[in-house]
């Protein structure tokens, strides 16, 4: 059985490399603040005691206030998980920090959120739609659209 | 030295040989003239050998007899129908256990799923592509309206918004019987068909 790790355990080894990096953590997640997302998932890809290699899913979720990029990571050597999210408040050009390069299964990924929630992804090799066309008007999984 | 009787058979096996020889001499014997071949029959057929019908008779009958299906199966109505081609439902009673992959050599395109919008293009150039005559069948709530996805933001809300549909089949899933009846229907609808008319 997978082992969940504990977002505020994990914290506390990031807390010294990447100050003000975290914006909030618990028992179940970790939140980041959009700026350091690339920093940190490297560092708990490559940190051998973590060793977060493989990508589960990511997810996008709005809450009107700020979307929310939900990446669940796991570590297949160790056999643990953990859950990081990361926010976006600016609703008209959201963006964050492409994962592409760490995990290649983000790539599709990526772009269906780009597709059906609007968030961009920086640094991505192909950022365009997947499952609309080109032309086609907003974002539908926004809460706002129609 | 003679071992006499060593399998326990109720003759010896020289009489046994000798009864052989007897079967085989009375076979050649009885044999030596030609079974006549049993054509009497077709002297009979040939007497009766000229069908009247009318052109559009026999030409509905060949269409409708040997419907073959095009492989466009958008969704999960695709299950239904391939439940229906499959032994227990049969479709092959009807002339159709065919499936083609190239729509050139189909007829027959049962739309078996949801649409969607970006999808509509490659369906509409799959039909274009099919060799007239040909006939489509509306499988299932989503190809008729849209089904539950009716009011979705990429679903196209019926297939009569894309190609001409001949037979509407209701469910949804329908049920391999409904289908059948579906293609039943429109083999009757296209007994009815004249090849003075178009359509």
């Amino acid at each position: 059985m997978t082992v969940a790790l504990s977002g505020g355990e994990v914290a506390g080894q990031l807390e010294e490399k990447f100050p003000g990096g975290i914006l909030e953590s618990d028992q179940n997640c970790l939140v980041v603040k959009g700026d350091s997302l690339l920093g940190i998932a490297s560092f708990l890809k490559d940190t051998p005691e973590l060793n977060f290699d493989y990508l589960n899913y990511i997810t996008a979720v709005d809450y009107f206030e700020y979307f929310e990029v939900i990446y669940q990571l796991t570590s297949l050597e160790h056999n643990h998980s953990l859950v990081v999210k990361a926010r976006c408040y600016d609703r008209d050009n959201p963006a964050l920090p492409s994962v592409v390069g760490l995990w290649q299964g983000a790539d599709f990924q990526e772009r269906e959120i780009f597709d059906l929630m609007g968030i961009s992804f920086d640094g991505h090799p192909n950022m365009k739609r997947i499952f609309l066309w080109e032309g086609f008007p907003g974002y539908p999984l926004r809460k706002d659209y129609l | 030295m003679e071992v006499a009787g060593a399998r326990g058979y109720i003759y010896p096996d020289k009489e046994l040989d000798r009864e052989e020889g007897q079967v085989i001499e009375e076979v050649k014997a009885n044999s030596q003239g030609v079974i006549p071949d049993p054509d009497g029959w077709l002297e009979e057929e040939l007497e009766r050998n000229i069908l009247l019908t009318t052109v559009d008779a026999l030409i509905n009958w060949g269409q409708r007899s040997s419907l073959w299906t095009v492989i466009c199966f958008p969704a999960c109505c695709a299950f239904e129908f391939i439940a229906a081609n499959g032994p227990r439902f049969d479709l092959s009673r009807f002339g159709m256990e065919i499936l083609r992959a190239s729509p050139r050599q189909a007829d027959l395109m049962i739309t078996a799923g949801t649409l969607t919008w970006k999808m509509a293009p490659n369906v509409r150039r799959i039909y274009n592509q099919m060799a007239e005559p040909k006939w489509v069948i509306a499988m299932g709530a989503c190809a008729i309206s849209g089904g539950i996805f009716a009011s979705s933001y990429n679903v196209v809300p019926g297939y009569n918004h894309i190609i001409p549909v001949d037979v509407y089949v209701p469910g949804c899933p329908p049920r391999p019987e409904a289908l059948i009846h579906g293609i039943r229907m429109l083999q009757n609808k296209i007994a009815k068909k004249s090849i003075l008319k178009k359509g």
